[in-house]
């Protein structure tokens, strides 16, 4: 070995640090077997704290950790009762500190757990920027898939629940922006636990936005779901004449603007994005091409946001298909408004069937 | 003058008072001249023994070595560039030695030696710097991070390891490198607090070289030591010689012992110098005196132990000599393997972003590897026209 010096010292314990040793890190529970379907009306915050209690019974390796996450339960209860089932070891309180929160995970992920960590609110996350765009987004690649970090980061996103200046971002850009992290965004209840359980299950590292106005609303979940790669879109509902691709908070928005649009004699189609990264060019493009229109409804800033992304992607798949632009509805691109005035900045459906208008009239 | 005054008093120029501040302070076992200090560190006879600092001064010299031969290889443009850390072999030795197999280490760019000292093949560990690829060695198998570019961001990482293993059950230890500056960075602090609050078996150690790049201490704090930090953290703060090796793996010893046993973290500062400037593409001379180096080549931590060693006996000049070809041969291989142009793969690009790369990355590999082949046949058919 070149190490002729370093081997030399090998009463020293430094020598042999290439030794192997067993870990007592817990090892992931075969696949559970389904059990017997169980069906409830839940919120989708519920969903996801479902989602979070099953993925941690079903491997020892999922811890849950951030600001007020144990004894409270989170500010928006979706890790409401973990802590007493689970035990402090599992899921516990840290300090407020966004990029510890984020870099602790990664050290936890580097020793074989999958750490679950929870952002207050879009805004207060991006303390921990650094530790995504710079550690948690590269390490697999840095380290030519020695060290995967499968951290999963739920944000709670988006406006209109009257919010006070930064509790209302959109912030999912910066993420998709950062090669190496899937970003996903839960529109549905049964959405919302599958695509948790399929972040957590994931090798990868995924930001996980929560569409906060979408806590409350309730639906059915039937149990167990079946889990996927994350990475596909869904189409919530057909039509002949124009797509309307939306994700998150935008996607009822969507389907509202779709219903109405009937009235109008227009049969719209609703593409739930699901995952902006990956992104499902295959089934927006189908739909496209089918459509021959499409509007991307999102409530980020528009300018080089995720709508511009789509736009040009389905400019250059679907040209020839196209019958009209690719058009955009978005958020302005102002800083968050106050809670007085953020219905101008939010995409509506009357926004969304003044876009389709001109759509269908190119 | 008192010594709130010191670190802003002692300005450029004033070489003696920042030397009077800085080398009055530490804890150490061997004065410059490598002779035991009266009342200082007393460490376990194992430590002393002859066997042990012989170990020890291998460790010294080899990472002397290695630094001097990155030295001259990224002078002759084999490296892409490299961060010296010659006048800190004693830090990079230490941190290397006090660990055991299923310790962890977190590094630093300026922490080659160490990865050399570890056992690391020194071409691997010179893979980030010589910009073939931004990791060479197989962290998991080395129980070493990649080396951390942005400062004190790897310290939440050794935190969370730490944490992992204390929740496993596992006695294991995560020590990690931090420079001066990087005690002014949000991370360190959140790193250093959180460690408190869990108790995670970690050890922050900063190796205090007086310099971040070009800004010396008293620009970046106004604190009398960096060790004194850890008091605001509930943690213990230790100062210790950086350039006296014995002194260092006593308190970085003792640290991971009381780390081992559930004591929870500890901060050391080790006051040392780096004397060269911060890269190859660094110009010291814009904001140091010459004089100020001299004062620090005069506490070599290299020759501090070789004076030791042969004072009592443990070292003669054949001896010395030998230990010395031990380190010329590794310079030799080295130098051999870096010299030859790296092979690098395109592949490497995309196939660890994800898991399952993504529809965009496959399209992208496709292009990039089309150009290649593009290439390859112009290139062949260039040679084969001549």
């Amino acid at each position: 070995m070149a190490l002729a010096t370093a081997s030399a010292a090998s009463d020293t314990p430094t020598a042999a640090a290439s030794a192997s040793s067993k870990s007592a890190v817990p090892k992931p529970a075969a696949a559970a077997k389904a059990k017997t379907a169980a069906i409830a009306t839940v919120t989708l915050a519920k969903a996801l704290n479902q989602a979070l209690a099953d993925a941690m019974s079903a491997d020892e390796r999922v811890v849950v950790f951030g600001e007020d996450v144990a004894e409270l339960g989170g500010v928006f209860r979706v890790t409401d009762g973990l802590a007493k089932r689970f035990g402090e070891n599992r899921c516990f309180d840290t300090p407020l500190a966004e990029a510890g929160i984020l870099g602790t995970a990664i050290g936890m992920a580097m020793y074989g757990y999958r750490p679950v960590v929870e952002m207050q609110f879009d805004a207060f996350a991006y303390p921990a920027f650094e530790q995504l765009v710079s550690h948690l987004s590269k390490m697999r690649n840095r380290t030519r898939g020695a060290l995967p970090t499968p951290v999963v980061i739920r944000v709670p996103y988006g406006g209109g629940i009257g919010g006070v200046e930064h509790h209302s971002d959109s912030s999912e850009l910066y993420a998709v922006h950062t090669p190496g992290v899937h970003v996903v965004t839960p529109a549905t209840v049964e959405d919302a636990y599958w695509l948790l359980r399929s972040a957590i299950a994931s090798p990868d590292p995924v930001v996980f936005f929560e569409p906060k106005r979408l806590y409350w609303t309730k639906a059915q979940l039937t149990l167990p779901v079946t889990t996927g790669p994350i990475g596909s879109a869904a189409i919530r509902r057909t039509g002949r004449d124009l797509t309307l691709i939306a994700y998150g908070q935008t996607v009822p928005v969507a389907l509202e603007a779709a219903e109405r649009a009937r009235e109008y004699g227009y049969d719209l189609e609703v593409v739930d994005l699901r995952s902006l990264v990956p992104f499902d060019e295959a089934t927006v493009t189908a739909s496209v091409e089918r459509t021959g229109r499409a509007i991307v409804v999102h409530e980020a800033a528009g300018f080089a946001g995720f709508g511009a992304e789509v736009a040009a992607r389905v400019s250059e798949r679907c040209f020839y298909r196209l019958e009209s632009p690719v058009l955009r509805v978005t958020g302005l691109d102002i800083p968050y408004p106050p809670p007085k005035l953020e219905h101008w900045h939010l995409p509506n459906a009357d926004r969304v069937l003044d876009a389709v208008e001109r759509a269908m009239a190119a | 003058m008192t010594l709130l005054d010191l670190p802003l008093a002692a300005t450029r120029g004033n070489p003696a008072a920042v030397a009077s501040y800085w080398d009055t302070d530490p804890l150490r076992y061997l004065d410059e001249h490598g002779a035991p200090v009266e009342g200082g560190l007393r460490p376990d006879p194992a430590l002393l023994a002859a066997d042990r600092l012989l170990a020890v001064y291998r460790a010294l010299r080899l990472a002397r070595a290695f630094d001097t031969e990155a030295t001259a290889l990224v002078m002759q443009g084999h490296l892409a560039v490299y961060p010296s850390s010659r006048g800190q072999e004693a830090c990079q030795a230490a941190s290397a030695l006090c660990l055991e197999q299923q310790d962890w280490l977190f590094p630093t760019y300026r922490d080659t030696a160490a990865l050399a000292v570890r056992g690391i093949d020194p071409v691997e560990a010179l893979t980030l710097l010589r910009g073939v690829w931004h990791c060479g060695y197989d962290p998991k198998r080395w129980r070493t991070a990649p080396q951390c570019t942005p400062l004190a961001t790897q310290a939440p990482h050794a935190v969370g390891l730490a944490l992992a293993a204390k929740l496993a059950g596992d006695p294991v230890v995560a020590l990690c490198l931090l420079g001066d500056g990087a005690t002014s960075e949000g991370d360190f602090h959140e790193a250093c607090n959180s460690a408190a609050v869990y108790q995670a078996p970690v050890v922050f150690l900063v190796q205090n070289n007086q310099y971040a790049i070009s800004v010396p201490l008293r620009k970046q704090t106004r604190a009398l030591s960096l060790a004194s930090k850890a008091v605001g953290y509930g943690m213990p703060g230790v100062r210790v010689d950086g350039n006296d090796v014995i002194g260092l793996l006593h308190v970085l010893g003792e640290a991971v012992r009381r780390v081992r046993e559930g004591g929870g973290p500890t901060l050391i500062e080790a006051v040392t110098y780096r004397i060269q400037p911060h890269t190859n593409a660094d110009d010291a001379a814009r904001y140091r005196e010459p004089g100020e180096v001299d004062l620090w080549l005069a506490r070599d931590p290299v020759d501090r132990l070789a004076r030791y060693l042969t004072a009592i006996g443990h070292l003669d000049e054949s001896l010395d000599a030998a230990i010395g070809a031990e380190g010329a041969k590794y310079a030799t291989a080295m130098r051999a393997r870096l010299t030859e142009e790296p092979a690098v793969e395109s592949a490497d690009m995309f196939e660890h972003v994800y898991a399952v790369p993504t529809p965009q990355l496959r399209d992208q590999r496709a292009m990039v590897e089309a150009e290649i082949e593009a290439e390859t046949e112009a290139e062949a058919h260039q040679d084969g026209g001549e």
